[in-house]
């Protein structure tokens, strides 16, 4: 080297990199990564309240296994997903397609799909508590005037998991649409066109063009849908508190209730290092199949 | 321009669709300026009978929802200058300087945006605690800033700036701090206002970790203050669909001026 005195090359390079980092990780090292290491040492300990609780080694992993609330809770999470993630998928796409063609005042109908994407979780909640109310909402208002019984969307267990789900739709169906129109959008007319000219009907076009061309976003959502719907919290615990019984219950909601009412802090650190788990199965899903589509293309 | 087949009934599904979404908003509006005795007749009324403030008067009365109106202002625009700052900063790094480990940490990082609030929240109001400011802004503040969420669009953005024109300004002998704000920045516009207003919109309404980490009424922010008004006032439906109105207003009002980089930013980062 010819001056002593000055740096090589990657270390000043490698200085100027980890200077623009800095700020990300102090902040990200101090509030997520220490609390991470941390939750996984409380995990291990049997607290009560704020004492530091003693270690019990796995004993709180075990109790996940027996406790009969945490399997109700998981089995809710799991319906949960299963319904809304299709339904809220199918329904994006129906949207997307519709919008996606030639109609008067499109953009107006766009505002109104996607405006319940800005509306927080809790006043969405909130608005499902006042259409379910199950004596004066005007759900069962609307039910009784077409002639049916109103629903117990309050007292009954289905009732309310119908509830959760569909306000649940109405506030998710907005993304859904917005990545299918952005995918449709990338698709070529002319593909259409020349379907017609061969003959294609209406479906055969969705089985062999918009379902194949829309693929990647369909795989994308389904991660981030089946994700998303398991980390459901501010509506359940608005709408429902995760009643009657534990009905609505999920993990979440079940791992709050233990680690801030009932204060059984390494259960619910447990509860949510297992949610963390299922998660992490669903990214590393997502990230080796986007890798492999990055190679395709 | 064709209209294409079933010009008409898609044009009756779209209508119907739209009229089904945006009734739980047109409900919200309707219940907040109706009087409390109409929500309790039995008959279906699908439109206001009598106009009235009184539901906005007596939440006003009773709870400081100036002050929480404050709060949630305060600690969105602390929150949005520190997460986009931190995270242009982190983006410029990814995309434009090569150093050794870079790959990693990007992964590391992005990999925090799949982190359940759930798994941390009781280390986090340990911390929290420990560091004195459980209870106060920062408590907020701090680990909602501390997200990776823009630093991945920032990457993407940056990476995109035709490497020419940094290089130029490297032969000139600029620093790399120097590159970064009189050239890299001033071509960010466009993603400095999709980040600010996501992360705006996500801050405002947040929900789960704000409930852990606020104990006093006069910090409250506004979902926080809902749920604490729903709690006081039950069924009283006017009382808090008035205060729901308020609380989604800026956040509606915001959407539909700048909708074209809100709608641009969830399909791009996917998030929400």
């Amino acid at each position: 080297m010819l001056n002593p005195s000055r740096r090589p090359r990657w270390v000043r390079s490698t200085l100027a990199g980890y200077a623009f980092l800095a700020p990300s990780l102090v902040l990200l090292g101090l509030f997520v990564f220490l609390p991470l290491g941390w939750a996984f040492v409380i995990s291990l300990k049997q607290t009560n309240g704020f004492g530091d609780g003693a270690f019990v080694g796995l004993a709180n992993y075990g109790r996940l296994l027996t406790d009969p609330v945490f399997w109700r809770v998981t089995l809710n999470t799991a319906l949960f997903t299963i319904i809304v993630v299709p339904v809220s998928m199918a329904l994006g796409l129906g949207l997307a397609m519709l919008m996606n063609s030639v109609l008067p005042v499109r953009a107006l109908f766009r505002t109104i799909i996607v405006l319940p994407m800005v509306i927080s979780g809790v006043a969405t909640a909130l608005i499902g508590v006042l259409i379910y109310d199950q004596n004066n909402g005007i759900a069962n208002k609307l039910l009784r005037v077409i002639g049916l019984e109103g629903i117990p969307w309050q007292s009954s267990g289905p009732g309310a998991f119908a509830s959760v789900v569909l306000v649940t739709l109405w506030w998710r169906i907005g993304f859904n649409m917005i990545i299918y129109l952005a995918a449709l959008q990338g698709v070529s007319p002319e593909l259409y066109e020349s379907a017609r000219i061969e003959g294609a009907n209406g479906r055969q076009q969705l089985r062999y063009i918009t379902w194949p061309m829309v693929g990647p976003s369909t795989f994308f959502l389904l991660i981030m849908n089946v994700i998303h719907s398991f980390q459901v919290f501010d509506v359940i615990f608005v709408l429902t508190q995760g009643g009657p019984g534990n009905s609505t219950s999920v993990l979440v909601t079940y791992a709050y209730t233990n680690g801030f009412l009932i204060r059984d802090q390494g259960y619910a650190t447990a509860i949510g290092i297992f949610l963390l788990v299922i998660t992490l199965v669903f990214t590393a899903i997502q990230w080796r199949v986007s890798r492999t589509r990055d190679l395709v293309e | 321009m064709s209209r294409g087949r079933y010009y008409g009934l898609r044009v009756a599904v779209a209508v119907a669709c739209s009229l089904i979404l945006a009734f739980p908003l047109y409900w919200m509006i309707v219940v907040a300026f109706s009087p409390r005795q109409e929500l309790l007749t039995t008959d279906l009324r699908l439109w206001p009978q009598h106009f009235t403030l009184a539901n906005f008067d007596r939440i006003l009365a009773s709870f400081p929802i100036p002050t929480w109106f404050g709060n949630s202002v305060a600690i969105a625009v602390v929150v949005t200058a520190l997460t986009v700052s931190v995270n242009l900063l982190a983006g410029y790094a990814f995309a434009h300087l090569r150093f050794r480990g870079s790959s990693v940490v990007f992964l590391v990082l992005l990999s925090t945006l799949m982190l359940p609030l759930q798994v941390i929240m009781v280390s986090e109001f340990q911390l929290i605690t420990a560091l004195g400011i459980y209870g106060t802004y920062w408590a907020v503040i701090l680990p909602t800033a501390a997200s990776a969420f823009g630093m991945f669009l920032a990457r993407q953005f940056i990476l995109g700036i035709p490497r020419e024109i940094i290089e130029a300004a490297r032969v000139d002998g600029a620093g790399s701090l120097r590159v970064f704000l009189q050239i890299v920045l001033p071509l960010c516009k466009p993603l400095i206002a999709v980040l600010t207003l996501l992360t705006l919109l996500s801050t405002w309404n947040d929900f789960a970790w704000p409930l852990i980490a606020l104990k006093q009424n006069e910090l409250f922010t506004l979902p926080i203050g809902l749920l604490y008004l729903q709690g006081q006032f039950g069924s009283d439906y006017g009382a808090t669909m008035a205060f729901a109105l308020l609380s989604v207003l800026p956040m509606v009002m915001l959407f539909v001026a700048f909708q074209r980089y809100f709608v641009q930013g969830f399909a791009r980062s996917g998030i929400r």
